[in-house]
């Protein structure tokens, strides 16, 4: 019964929601990382001069600009909730939600171009 | 018939998959005539009448209005006397099981008790503030309330947003869209005396901000009502509430 169950779920409206969630993981995940990344600082210059100059690398480049789509994504798909929630309802989430995804596509592509 | 003249023209036949048993059951294949206008409420009384008479269904109206008769058909919840085949069949091939996230009785006949007891569980019960012998409330169709109210009013309970939804597939203590839309039509309604109880019915574990606004109740609502909106509205209404110190947190 199950293998006919999802065709429910094809809307930009399902996914956005998905997204808002792993995004949310996502960023959830990269900050201790981040954290531990500063905490090289503490060990000497040494520690986290070499860390940077390893980010430097085009596939971390690549991975950082994932991570500004899922900053962007996540805080566009939060606006659009706390503005179902707390104001009239509008017509046309599919658009807005669209848009987030779009935007923060267009913001992480930017990034990358600034980046590498 | 022999010689009688009929204007349709050949179909293939329709090649059709229906769920027989309880929830441990599987799909049975049948071979159903196509005809022009057909319904899938059509294709199911024709096998149970031509070629299952054990299949288990239920319908009532046939006209969209008493919303017995949903069913889950290629992997959508629909009212399938108002759904044609020739909307829904891919490639002459049609799937039909019953609404999911209810106990299947057996066969597309689905347990609604859940369902109905969540509606109970959201207050769904008009409380009123006037008896018989009170003069009639009037009340202005233009009014903000009657507005808000008249948007979620004509929820036929079919069932097939709670089938749609997956905040219900996921979290079996979650009213589910039909139960909250009832919910917010009553907390518009000026004669209703229920409020605050229904709005601390409305935000305890399992009620309105639970949801997880995927639209898919407004989406699939076969009578276009929106009841993410209505849940959406619950949401500030009760959100307010706590604010006045009318319900806990």
């Amino acid at each position: 019964m199950n293998a006919y169950l999802s065709a429910h779920r094809a809307s930009i409206l399902w996914f956005a929601a998905m997204a808002h969630r792993l995004s949310g993981i996502g960023l959830a995940a990269f900050l201790p990382l981040h954290f531990l990344a500063l905490g090289l600082a503490l060990r000497g210059e040494a520690a986290l001069e070499g860390f940077l100059r390893w980010s430097d690398m085009g596939v971390v480049k690549l991975a950082e600009s994932g991570l500004v789509f899922l900053l962007v994504v996540h805080l566009l798909g939060g606006l659009r909730l706390l503005l179902v929630e707390n104001f009239s309802w509008r017509s046309g989430q599919s658009k807005l939600a669209a848009g987030a995804a779009a935007l923060a596509g267009l913001v992480a592509f930017l990034f990358l171009i600034r980046v590498l | 018939m022999a010689g009688t003249a009929h204007r349709e023209p050949a179909r293939p036949d329709l090649a059709v998959s229906i769920w027989r048993g309880d929830a441990g059951g599987a799909y049975a294949d049948y071979r159903v005539p196509q005809r022009a206008n057909q319904t899938v409420l059509d294709i199911v009384t024709f096998v149970q009448r031509e070629i299952d008479p054990g299949l288990s269904y239920r319908f009532s109206c046939r006209v969209g209005m008493c919303g017995s008769c949903a069913m889950t058909v290629n992997g959508r919840p629909r009212w399938t006397c108002r759904t044609h085949v020739s909307k829904v069949a891919k490639n002459g091939r049609l799937t039909i099981g019953p609404l999911a996230n209810l106990p299947v009785i057996k066969d597309l006949a689905t347990d609604m008790a859940p369902f109905f007891q969540k509606w109970q569980a959201a207050k769904g019960v008009f409380s009123p503030s006037k008896t018989r012998h009170d003069a009639i409330e009037p009340i202005k169709p233009s009014s903000p309330e009657r507005v808000a109210a008249d948007a979620g009013v004509e929820c036929i309970n079919c069932g097939v947003c709670y089938a749609a939804c997956d905040t219900v597939a996921w979290n079996a203590d979650y009213l589910g869209p039909a139960a909250l839309n009832r919910a917010w039509t009553l907390v518009n309604d000026v004669r209703d005396t229920g409020g605050k109880e229904r709005l601390r019915a409305v935000s305890a574990a399992g009620g309105c901000h639970a949801c997880h606004t995927h639209q898919s109740c407004q989406q699939h609502c076969p009578a276009t009502l929106n009841p993410t909106a209505s849940i959406a509205g619950l949401k500030r209404a009760t959100v307010q509430a706590w604010l006045k110190g009318e319900i806990e947190p």
